[in-house]
């Protein structure tokens, strides 16, 4: 056995099913020996994706993503995708070939100093150089990465130490880090502390944050605010934790988010923050939440807890266990007046359809032009409802991230996207990867022309390996978010936002085999929709989205 | 508001980097920075002193427990330990001012640890405060090179933890 086997058996003893990577020269012992096991490999086109399809795959099936890359660019490749990971807490295990560690720091041919270049985005970074410490550092890295807050951890293998003789190969059975103990059982104290500050409290507003979908605690959040009836808003990372239509729920908070979510915030005397970041594009002005109310803040993270606003009430710990706790304790209080006072608030922006007709024209008015192609709220809202109950919906950056975080109506499936980092071309590998994780489920990727573009060579994975997954391209032939910041802040003068019409996606899909259909307008939406999601196929929407629009 | 971190680390290669790095990602400030051996060869010892305000210095601590190589991280101002910084500095004398700086070091209690005909090196080791107090003594002098270590700390005899 020698050390790239000893790689390969580590991730068969940790269960690992489907490599997303590409190989080369410094990797090269690692995919010889991968053969020998029933480890699926996904060849992607660029390295950058297999990191977000690893994403992918991890969010939907809760597993360890793993993403394996040769050295220097192939490694250099990664890290967009490494740190787009470690901004949303994603659980990742990315392997990188190294040159000859006799030739480490000599700038011989495809070297890179990755783990130097990762060390601020990754949760922990190994070089192996001694193929003796392969089985360990495996079983710490999938430690690391899955528990805790999740993230990436990285591994930099040198293609020598690969082709050592490993002589005893023994999988530990445990970790033992004396460094690394996550909290997962919150403080028995602050729990009751929080519990008792809700029976003090008038007005309180749970709000959800992506942290809820990583410790697999949506249906114990669920329960608790049924139970108790407490009104929850969400942050974008935390969508689809709670159903759109859940009674209770108040949308989407931030400065891309509902109105009446946002006065629920503001209205709050109590705050109770789970699994979010406080982060700036959900909370404005985070040092002065808690002037005016009580703010809990729940996070297994320690350091996320006061890094932007104190809270009154911090409690460390694995949101699902603090949540089961949350349900066994009972709570008596009555917040009747204050969900009235929401819904008022609801029902004053509720008629969305004639609110969005409103803006449109208005939007038409200022500019004396008329728009073409859809309305993307419109045409949003409508694709989620008819997509199926359970399906993910992967949004991509830009404009179409905020139509689709603020219409995608949540049922029983999942909504993600790339949220701290903001990568563009996100959509088409993550949900690559979701679709490979969950085969059985209806996946649909949401991006802009622009985004598309940087991803685009994907769709030769899709079709390749046959991974039927939906891909909706809203294209308006702009940097569509660009543009609206450069209308607001640069009174309309545009700069190198123009994307052209090119490429014809029509002649892409047939390039790639892939089926294509077109949405011009609304009359054609509805069938449209229906046309694209009624096989289990690959395939392209075009939607033609008028480069006026603003979000 | 000045802080001082006294952390134990694994003795890994990139240690010094990655623990570093963080305050430089982060923006913290690195007032000084020392590192050294324990008498456990798996564990070395890291002292950084950081200047901020209470939410910086409550962030620093955190994200230090946060690092995967930091085994404890120990927080204290300067009045709740001892404090010792090296000092070697190498002046130009002449006969005018050989005696003024002779006088100096006697009274701060710094030494003259090598000579030649013009220059003198003078070592000292004492709290920050002292050590700068020493150099202004200097000022009229001509210095030719300047070393400090950064702070050493160690909380003081019988203080919890």
């Amino acid at each position: 056995m020698n050390g790239a086997d000893a790689i390969v058996n580590s991730l068969v003893n940790e269960g690992v099913e489907y490599v997303f990577g590409y190989p080369g020269v410094a990797i090269c012992p690692f995919y010889d020996s991968i053969l020998q096991t029933d480890i699926r490999t996904v060849l992607i086109r660029q390295e950058q994706c297999a990191a977000h399809a690893a994403s992918g795959y991890a969010r939907i099936t809760g597993k360890v993503g793993v993403a394996v890359v040769t050295s220097g660019p192939g490694a250099t490749n990664l890290i967009t995708g490494i740190a787009t990971a470690f901004m949303d807490s994603i659980p990742m295990v990315c392997i990188t070939g190294q040159v000859n560690s006799q030739m480490m720091g000599s700038d011989v041919f495809q070297e890179a100093d990755i783990s130097g270049a990762c060390e601020s985005f990754v949760k922990y970074s190994y070089i192996i150089r001694n193929p003796a410490d392969i089985p360990r550092v495996m079983k710490e890295a999938f430690h690391i990465a899955g528990t805790g807050r999740k993230g990436p951890v990285l591994i930099d293998v040198p293609v020598d130490v690969q082709n050592m003789p490993v002589r005893h190969y023994a999988y530990p059975e445990t970790v033992n880090l004396r460094t690394y103990k996550p909290t997962v059982a919150g403080h028995a104290v602050q729990i009751k502390k929080v519990i008792a500050q809700l029976e003090r409290a008038k007005r309180p507003i749970i709000c959800v944050g992506g942290g809820v979908h990583l410790s697999g605690a949506a249906q114990e959040v669920l329960k608790f605010i049924d139970k108790n009836d407490i009104p929850v808003v969400s942050t974008m990372m935390g969508l689809s934790a709670i159903p759109t239509e859940h009674p209770l729920f108040y949308g989407m908070v931030g400065n891309n988010g509902k109105p009446y979510g946002n006065l629920a915030m503001n209205g709050a005397d109590m705050v109770i923050m789970v699994g979010a970041r406080v982060a700036d594009r959900s909370i404005t002005d985070p040092d002065r939440i808690s002037e005016s109310k009580v703010l809990v803040h729940i996070d297994v993270d320690p350091a996320e807890i006061g890094k932007n606003a104190g809270p009154t009430i911090p409690l460390v710990g694995d949101i699902r266990h603090v949540f089961e706790e949350f349900n066994k304790m009972e709570l008596h209080a009555d917040y009747t007046d204050w969900i009235d006072r929401l819904d008022g608030y609801k029902d004053d922006a509720r008629n969305a359809k004639r609110r969005r007709m409103y803006e449109r024209e208005d939007a038409i008015r200022t500019q004396r032009r008329v728009f073409h192609g859809v309305n993307p709220p419109e045409f949003i809202r409508n694709l989620s409802l008819a997509m199926k109950e359970d399906a993910v919906y992967v949004a991509d950056v830009g404009q179409n991230q905020m139509w689709s975080c603020s219409n995608y109506i949540a049922r029983k499936g999942r909504f993600m996207t790339s949220g701290g980092m903001g990568t563009m071309g996100y959509a088409l590998p993550a949900a690559l990867g979701v679709k490979i994780g969950a085969p059985e489920k209806q996946v649909v990727a949401v991006c802009g022309d622009g985004g598309f573009q940087m991803t685009m060579q994907e769709l030769a994975t899709a079709v390749q390996y046959g991974i039927p997954v939906k891909l909706v391209v809203l294209k308006n032939t702009v940097l569509g978010l660009v543009r609206q910041f450069q209308h607001y802040n640069y009174k309309d003068r545009y700069s190198v936002i123009q994307l052209g019409d090119k490429p014809d996606l029509f002649l892409i899909a047939q390039a790639y085999g892939i089926r294509y259909l077109k949405i011009e307008n609304n009359e054609q939406a509805a069938d449209g929709i229906a046309a694209f999601l009624e096989k289990d196929e690959a395939t392209i929407l075009e939607v033609t989205v008028d480069p006026d629009e603003l979000c | 508001m000045k802080r001082i971190y006294s952390i134990l680390v694994e003795n890994r290669a990139g240690v010094l980097c990655k623990t570093a790095g963080l305050f430089w990602r982060r923006c913290f400030n690195i007032d000084s920075i020392t590192v050294g051996e324990t008498d456990d060869r798996d564990v070395s010892s890291m002292v950084i002193v950081s200047s901020g305000d209470e939410r910086t210095l409550e962030q620093i601590e955190k994200q230090l427990n946060k690092k995967l190589d930091v085994i404890k991280v120990k927080t204290f101002d300067e009045s709740e330990s001892i404090n010792r910084e090296l000092l070697l500095v190498k002046v130009r004398y002449n006969r005018s001012n050989r005696h003024d700086i002779i006088d100096n070091c006697q009274i701060m209690g710094a030494q003259i640890v090598d000579m030649s005909r013009n220059q003198m090196m003078i070592q000292m080791c004492d709290t920050p405060e002292r050590v700068s107090i020493f150099m202004d003594t200097l000022k009229s002098v001509s210095i030719v090179e300047i070393t400090r270590t950064g702070v050493l700390a160690m909380t003081k005899c019988n203080e919890p933890g």
